[in-house]
């Protein structure tokens, strides 16, 4: 057992953990952050996207003993308030349908523009390649990053 | 019929009302399976075998039970009993037969994800091991012919003398695709939380694309009253398929929570999905098309050769879309199947059709060349005035009007048909286009409908939101029925205890449920007009149910129809593939909400897209599964391979369908999607691929 | 996943210290362990997280070398002003590996030292020789589309992942790193491997040697390069075929060319038959097309990978056109 302090959507959490406890696992099973779901477990589809210290990362390729010391924020943390602009922009375009990719997408697309605030569709396309969705086309989702780009989602 | 044609614009997607569960699903909200709170919870985590087949000699369970946290191990030999039901591949650790690699052979119950799983990396299984089989073949000696194909057509059909028609057209073409073994994967993996009640009741938080039928199973699995299993699938994250039918996720977390007494978590690993879910069989289909020198079919057979599995056969009716498509005077489809030891295939986004289509309307593409036609023309020139199989009318038909509005739309006037002709760089550009056509069907369905002295409605029935927005159009379709606005209906779905319906599934949940409301509204407000509006404190109640109606024979062929067109640029070095551009024309009857819809049909033609040009299951000979068996190994389309997807719709009015006049879009849009990226793909380098997918390999070389 | 310990050291003696444990791994970012890890390939008694050591900086050395720190990530070194500037065939390759989320997490000293894609390897129910050395390679008769034609073995057809370590072949990087005995330097061409009859062993790396940076030379006209990869969909998939180019012009004459390929073979493949045959030859697109030609003659492709033979010779020569200005 390794003992963590890990700060997940302002919560300062200290847990005793085994280092084989995956970050996503930490979330939901000790945190009961489920709102971050696991797609693949195998770090290729992106559903278990969370912010580690402000950048994206699988959380289910993070060991919860490499968050030690860390912030994490999860989507139900992303808000500052009511909605953060990506949430609302995926809702108003309706860039999502079961919804089971849509935590991470919407932390993937946070982080793209906060290091790219004015992106083209192309570099969206790209930006968001470690997100996998099998219902929507992507199309809706790309329309929703490029709406929260313009009101400002790189907050 | 044919009382077309306003095409549905944006302003129409723009005016529809947004899904009532957006906000939970933005913000981390939406419970699936594994995510409801429950007390005293553990995991388990199956062990598959790894021979293809054989039997199961000897499990060592020693180690693993030695491993912390692991609380039980359970196999053929010490897992309950089950009861019989339809489905051979829920008769889990029953016995020591190995059908297939992958086949759960054991499973371990640890008081954590990580010791469950721990603990099933220290199972050690021995088998003997036979020889295996599982490669298709056209010429398999064990082929045999299957007494109906799904879900419940003929296996074969014949009309006049297609051979003799064929061997005297003046135009012929005799040609083969495949199409690979491709999988659902939705992106929630199969899961499942299964408690026990101190009562003997089962509730099961389950991933499923309807409840009504996985209770009934569970029950006769585990010798239950179907009142005694509750099963509630609240948010469910996609199913394309796979979840229309109770997987191996709910009986093994139902047997692990008996076993251990405590409620039991089990969410299926990605790679699991490859072997425990279903998949769509691959398909070898021979075509021969014979027609006159202007194109118009005299000839036409579709042959098909397809595996099942040794447990059950499941023959997926891929050449039943060319019993309908075209005219022609004499032609023939068959179905052939062979046993393999694989797992069994299983329902896949438009069953049939989409793999059917893409050797139906590449062959169409092929003889346009041959005689020298634009190959919307051709499909003008071969449209019949009625099924052609079985003499009905068709209650609306509108393909031509698609192929033309599409055409339209897309700039098909100007093309030059020439192949390989087109460069733009390094780009070699072409166009393509192929049509669509799904089933409309309508299956029972009860709803439970009450209003209260409010005036608010509550409706009740087992539906099911996978993804799809049925909360939202169903919220609608209530609202419209009863003719109150939407924040005075209250829909509950999701739950196996409410009023039987159908799945989500074959293209009609939407059709089957909304008729049950709008059977239930009518009844309900005429009870209320009965009592002159007075509603009684403790309310009204109706329960409508739809299955005299459906059950009814229709003397209509009843089909969605839709054009796909494509615009390739495929790499003269490389041969790697891009799609600029893919519109799809549709006439799918009344569509109750655009918004939805639209993500609907936009998503089965990335799907579509994703068929031609990415997923293949790769067949290991050597051991029996798929090689690739991860999402880094089977590629689905991901933003990148996606530009400009559009779709729209006619307006069609269908007075013979169902009681809503839709005719369901889930699976509409994958159809045709993988003929118009190969005939586009064609129509750019000159090299026609027959089969699927189409790789940099398949390309490269060839031009 | 067997349950293991976990150490994070302060200093790169002490990390060097703990990898003497047995069934110790160095953990850097994890993106690849932990996923082997999950799979059963990877089964360590220990994991020494090395992203608490001081390496994790970029820095310009006298002699005009950029010295990338080990655990400096990829996304940051993407970013990296200088290596954009510099070394566009190192930013561009750094972008085409995986995704944004695990480029976040990977370090470079991880990024070389993450293991083949190999279906077979990732596989712990079937054989391998490289995870069990001697337990036999079906690759050679079963799929093997995406596998070498260059280099390969009896014993391993084996493919390296990095699309990093293919632009650090091309420019003559080396890595340095630290071992009980002290420290060792290699060129990434020495680090790498071919698979021979030990396809366990991916680089020459002495037993516990935990690399502490990867130095990149000055090499003014980088500028002028380039990374070009091809795969099975438009972004987030491993190399069919990538190529690393650096050219320097004399006019319409070839200076000086620098030519790895990736996806070939079981080690970024330095096309040094190639580069000789350009240098000082004439910048057309018949002269990259013969030197390709005479680098691929080597080529032993398996009946399901023959394609990578031209298509490396077409990116090849695609890339140094467009890098060149040639007419096409």
């Amino acid at each position: 057992m390794v003992r963590i302090q890990v700060t997940v959507d302002g919560q300062r959490c200290e847990d005793e953990v085994e280092p084989r406890l995956l970050l996503v696992h930490y979330l939901r099973e000790r945190v009961g952050k489920v709102g971050t779901p696991v797609g693949c477990d195998t770090s290729n589809c992106g559903a278990c996207t969370v912010q580690l210290d402000g950048r994206s990362v699988k959380s289910c390729a993070v060991l919860a003993v490499q968050a030690d010391g860390s912030e994490v924020t999860t989507i139900e943390g992303l808000a500052n308030g009511e909605w953060h602009p990506m949430q609302k922009a995926f809702k108003e375009c309706h860039a999502l349908q079961c919804g089971y990719c849509t935590p991470g997408m919407i932390m993937a697309a946070v982080d793209l523009l906060s290091n790219n605030p004015n992106p083209s569709e192309e570099e969206i396309r790209d930006g968001l390649e470690g997100n996998l969705c099998r219902c929507t086309g992507y199309h809706n989702i790309v329309k929703a990053v490029q709406m929260a780009a313009a009101e400002g989602g790189a907050r | 019929m044919n009382d077309v044609v306003r095409p549905v614009m944006q302003d129409a997607v723009a005016a529809a009302p947004t899904r009532v569960d957006g906000r939970d699903k933005v913000t981390g909200r939406a419970r699936y399976a594994v995510e409801h709170p429950v007390e005293d919870v553990v995991w388990a985590w199956p062990v598959t075998s790894t021979v293809a087949k054989g039997r199961v000699t000897e499990i060592d369970a020693s180690e693993a039970n030695g491993t912390e946290g692991v609380i039980a191990v359970l196999t053929h030999a010490n897992a309950p009993r089950l009861g019989e039901t339809d489905d051979a591949e829920l008769q889990l650790l029953q016995s020591d037969r190995v059908a297939y690699r992958g086949q759960v052979c054991a499973l371990v119950v640890g008081e954590t994800v990580e010791s469950a799983r721990a603990g099933a990396d220290a199972v050690r299984v021995r088998y003997d091991e036979a020889e295996h089989d599982v490669v298709l073949d056209a010429r398999h000696p064990a082929m045999f012919t299957p007494e109906k194909v799904n879900p419940g057509f003929p296996t074969d059909t014949s009309i006049g003398d297609p051979d003799t028609a064929f061997a005297v057209a003046a135009v012929q073409l005799d040609a083969t695709y495949t199409t690979p073994t491709e999988h659902n994967h939705a992106m929630e993996p199969h899961a499942t939380t299964a408690s026990w009640g101190a009562d003997g009741t089962l509730t099961l938080y389950d991933s499923n694309q309807g409840s009504t039928g996985v209770a009934r199973v569970m029950a006769d699995l585990f010798g239950l009253q179907v009142r005694a299993v509750h099963v509630i699938s609240e948010h469910v994250g996609g199913g394309f398929g796979s979840k229309g039918t109770p997987r191996p996720n709910i009986v093994l977390a139902a047997m692990a929570a008996q076993a251990v007494g405590r409620p039991v978590r089990l969410a299926l690993g990605r790679q699991h999905m490859f072997s425990l879910v279903g998949y769509r069989t691959p398909t070898i289909q021979r075509l021969r098309l014979g027609a006159t020198t202007d194109g118009v079919l005299r000839s036409l057979v579709h042959d098909v050769w397809e595996q099942t599995s040794t447990l059950d056969d499941f023959a997926e009716q891929t050449a039943v879309i060319s019993r309908m498509l075209y005219a022609a005077p004499a032609r023939r489809t068959t179905h052939r199947l062979v046993r393999l030891d694989v797992p069994t295939p299983s329902w896949m986004r438009a069953p049939g059709e989409a793999p059917g289509s893409f050797a139906l309307e590449s062959a169409m593409d092929e003889l346009a060349a041959a005689c020298d036609l634009d190959p919307v023309e051709l499909r003008v020139r071969n449209e019949p005035d009625v099924d052609p199989e079985s003499g009905k009318p068709f209650s609306s038909r509108n393909l031509v009007a698609c192929l033309r509005e599409g055409a339209r739309r897309f700039g098909w006037e100007q093309r030059d048909p020439t192949p390989g002709v087109r460069r733009d760089g390094r780009w070699l550009v072409g166009t393509g286009v192929a049509s669509s056509t799904y089933p409309a069907r309508t299956a029972p369905s009860q709803a439970r409908m009450s209003i209260g002295s409010d005036g608010v409605v509550t409706v009740e029935l087992n539906a099911v939101d996978i993804g799809t927005g049925s909360r939202t159009a169903l919220t609608q379709i209530a609202a419209e029925a009863m003719d109150l606005p939407t924040d005075r209906v209250r829909l509950r779905i999701g739950d196996s205890t409410l009023p039987p319906a159908m799945i989500a599934g074959g293209s009609m949940g939407l059709t089957s449920w909304g008729s049950a409301i709008v059977k239930g509204a009518r009844q309900l407000r005429e009870l209320v007009g009965r009592r002159d509006g007075a509603i009684p404190e403790d309310g009204l109640e109706v329960t409508a149910d739809t299955a005299e109606e459906v059950r009814a024979v229709s003397g209509y062929a009843r089909h969605a129809f839709g054009a796909q067109f494509c615009e390739v640029r495929v790499d003269a070095d490389t041969g790697e593939v891009r799609v600029p551009r893919l519109l799809g024309v549709f006439a799918v009857g009344r569509v109750i909400n655009a918004r939805t819809a639209r993500s609907q049909l936009v998503g089965g033609m990335t799907m579509g897209l994703s068929m031609a040009l990415h997923e293949e299951g790769v067949v290991d000979v050597q051991h029996g599964d798929n090689v690739n068996h991860d999402l880094a190994g089977y590629h689905i389309a991901a933003h990148a391979d996606v530009a400009d997807v559009d779709a729209m719709w006619l307006e069609e009015h269908d007075e013979h369908l169902n009681l809503v006049g839709a005719k369901g879009i889930g699976e509409i849009g994958i159809v045709g999607t993988a003929a118009a990226v190969a005939n586009a793909v064609h129509h750019a380098t000159g090299v026609r691929v027959r089969d699927l997918p189409i790789r940099v390999d398949r390309l490269l070389g060839r031009g | 996943m067997k349950a293991f310990e976990y150490e994070r050291p302060v200093g790169v003696t002490e990390a060097v210290a703990l990898a003497r444990r047995a069934g110790s791994r160095f953990l850097g970012g994890g993106t690849n362990l932990v996923d082997l890890m999950k799979l059963g390939v990877e089964t360590p008694d220990l994991l020494v997280d090395l992203t608490g050591l001081d390496l994790a900086e970029v820095l310009e050395q006298p002699d005009g070398a950029l010295r990338i720190g080990a655990t400096v990530r990829n996304s940051d070194l993407s970013a990296n002003d200088a290596v954009r500037a510099r070394y566009p065939v190192l930013s561009q390759a750094l972008v085409a590996g995986a995704s944004g989320q695990l480029r976040n997490m990977a370090t470079v000293g991880g990024n070389m030292l993450q293991r083949t894609r190999c279906p077979y390897f990732q596989d712990v129910t079937k054989a391998c020789n490289k995870r069990v050395p001697g337990s036999g390679c079906p690759a050679r008769a079963g799929e093997h589309r995406n596998l070498a034609i260059l280099g390969a073995s009896e014993a391993c057809i084996a493919t390296s992942p990095s699309d990093f370590a293919v632009a650090l072949a091309a420019l003559d990087a080396g890595v340095t790193a630290l071992t009980t005995e002290g420290e060792v330097s290699l060129t990434v061409s020495d680090f790498f491997r071919l698979p021979g009859d030990e396809p366990q062993r991916d680089t020459n790396l002495p037993p516990g040697a935990l690399v502490t940076a990867l130095t990149v030379p000055r090499l003014d006209w980088a500028t002028r390069s380039a990374y070009r990869k091809v795969r099975d969909r438009a972004s987030y998939a491993f190399a069919l075929v990538s190529v690393a180019a650096a050219v320097d012009l004399d006019g319409d004459r070839v200076r000086d060319v620098r030519l790895a390929l990736g996806g070939v073979a079981h080690a970024p493949w330095r096309a040094t038959r190639a580069e000789e045959a350009l240098r000082g030859g004439p910048a057309t697109e018949e002269a990259f097309s013969a030197a390709l030609r005479g680098e691929l003659e080597a080529a032993e492709p398996l009946p399901h990978n023959g394609f990578k033979v031209d298509l490396a010779h077409n990116v090849a020569v695609r890339t140094l056109t467009e890098l060149t200005g040639v007419p096409a």
